[in-house]
């Protein structure tokens, strides 16, 4: 989708504002929200393909406008209800009204250390060969996909070089919709600044990219 | 117990919207037995203690001192920083990007927030706001004039959209006058935005 959260490229919010000696957490409710995410994510109830959908399928003014926290917490919501753990009426209220959905595992505070140490791995066997090697040229594919996907607007239709190979990772663009893993190869290719936006100097943007995302220059 | 330090005599009515909608959500998960609020206050205090970017400063030190440290960093970031202790959520797939006289590089997600949790814990406000997510890709030297950074025409500034689960780590160049310095003193001059790429390690004034 070309959502609101494919934003590369954009000019118009103004400059980078760095806080000096920022905290961690401006206000209480961001760490608490920080925490919820975290351990719902750690119930395996979703992944993060689809908490990131959830994210960015938030209507584009409210997105631009909300903090990032608030963000966080409006696809918490949204997973919530369309996974079945709560009712819109008991995120209203705050209180069950009831009995609680059965969990692959909850979070408690026992394994957390070891969770986190253990992160979620995206990486999976190879299912075949490579379609494309380091050094190869590729053009980003000109696609509109309806859905979820890694391929940033900014990137389509421009070509690039091939300079990592990561091997095979879990493809967003069908993880997102509960349609399986479909594991594809990952490569980072670097595009020059002139080819994406027609500046003239050296500058490159490098972009992780799945095979799909891809074809040969033609 | 009380989770949103109000723990005083604050009236609902003196929190924000976004602070009783999000201590509604917290208490309506406890009642369904979702989250254990343990594990809440241990994960907060994971990442206000532990995970942040001294972690990753470490590994910039190392990387100083120890050139096989460096081509392991180089060859298997992964595998090199899980030797210092550092792994798991949101450092999965670890690349070291090192900064050389010829390149600098510097690091954003457009798409979101990624950022590399267990070398440089939660990301600050401006890596995960619009105008950074958004210039960086089009207009870097701008937005590092913002970070008070001015990199020479002859350098190629090499911007890493994390648009995957790799996670990237700047290795920033040694400031010059170090030499023969512990790995400790060197960690003190790796700040966390050199490591982002938004600025240089540099010997305090």
């Amino acid at each position: 989708m070309n959502g609101p959260h494919d934003m590369g490229g954009f000019t118009g919010f103004g400059p980078v504002a760095p806080e000096r000696n920022e905290p961690l957490f401006h206000e209480p409710w961001e760490a608490r929200a920080m925490a919820l995410s975290v351990a719902m994510g750690a119930t395996g109830t979703w992944n993060i393909d689809m908490s990131r959908h959830a994210r960015e399928r938030r209507e584009a003014t409210d997105y631009w406008q909300a903090s990032y926290y608030d963000k966080w917490i409006y696809g918490l919501d949204r997973l919530l209800v369309e996974c079945g753990l709560v009712t819109a009426e008991e995120l209203a209220t705050g209180k069950s009204a009831g009995p609680a959905k059965p969990l692959k595992r909850k979070l408690t505070a026992d394994i957390l250390q070891a969770v986190l140490a253990k992160g979620a791995p995206a990486d999976r066997p190879a299912t075949g060969r490579p379609r494309f090697r380091v050094g190869d040229t590729v053009r980003a594919r000109n696609i509109t996909p309806s859905g979820h996907t890694r391929l940033p607007r900014y990137a389509r239709g421009h070509a690039g070089v091939i300079v990592i190979d990561h091997g095979t990772h879990v493809l967003p663009d069908s993880n997102a919709h509960g349609k399986g893993e479909n594991p594809e190869r990952l490569y980072t290719v670097r595009f020059t600044a002139a080819e994406l936006w027609g500046t003239n100097n050296t500058d490159t943007v490098n972009i992780d990219l799945w095979e799909s995302y891809l074809e040969p220059r033609a | 117990m009380p989770h949103d330090g109000h723990d005083h005599d604050h009236e609902g009515s003196e929190l924000s919207p976004m602070a009783l909608r999000v201590r509604a959500l917290e208490s309506l998960l406890v009642e369904k037995g979702y989250v254990d609020p343990a594990a809440l206050d241990a994960l907060i205090d994971t990442y206000q203690t532990k995970i942040g970017p001294r972690n990753g400063a470490r590994v910039v030190a190392r990387a100083w001192s120890d050139p096989a440290f460096a081509k392991w960093l180089e060859d298997d970031a992964t595998a090199a920083i899980a030797s210092l202790g550092y792994t798991g959520r949101q450092g999965e797939h670890m690349v070291a990007l090192f900064n050389t006289p010829q390149v600098h590089n510097v690091v954003v997600c457009t798409l979101c927030s990624c950022y590399p949790w267990p070398v440089l814990g939660l990301p600050p406000v401006w890596y995960k706001s619009m105008p950074y997510r958004s210039r960086v890709v089009v207009d870097p030297r701008g937005v590092l004039a913002e970070f008070g950074l001015s990199i020479s025409g002859d350098v190629e500034v090499r911007v890493w959209d994390s648009t995957a689960e790799v996670r990237y780590l700047v290795i920033p160049m040694r400031p010059e006058g170090t030499d023969g310095w512990s790995e400790e003193q060197l960690a003190e001059v790796v700040s966390r935005d050199s490591m982002i790429g938004t600025g240089l390690a540099e010997k305090a004034a």
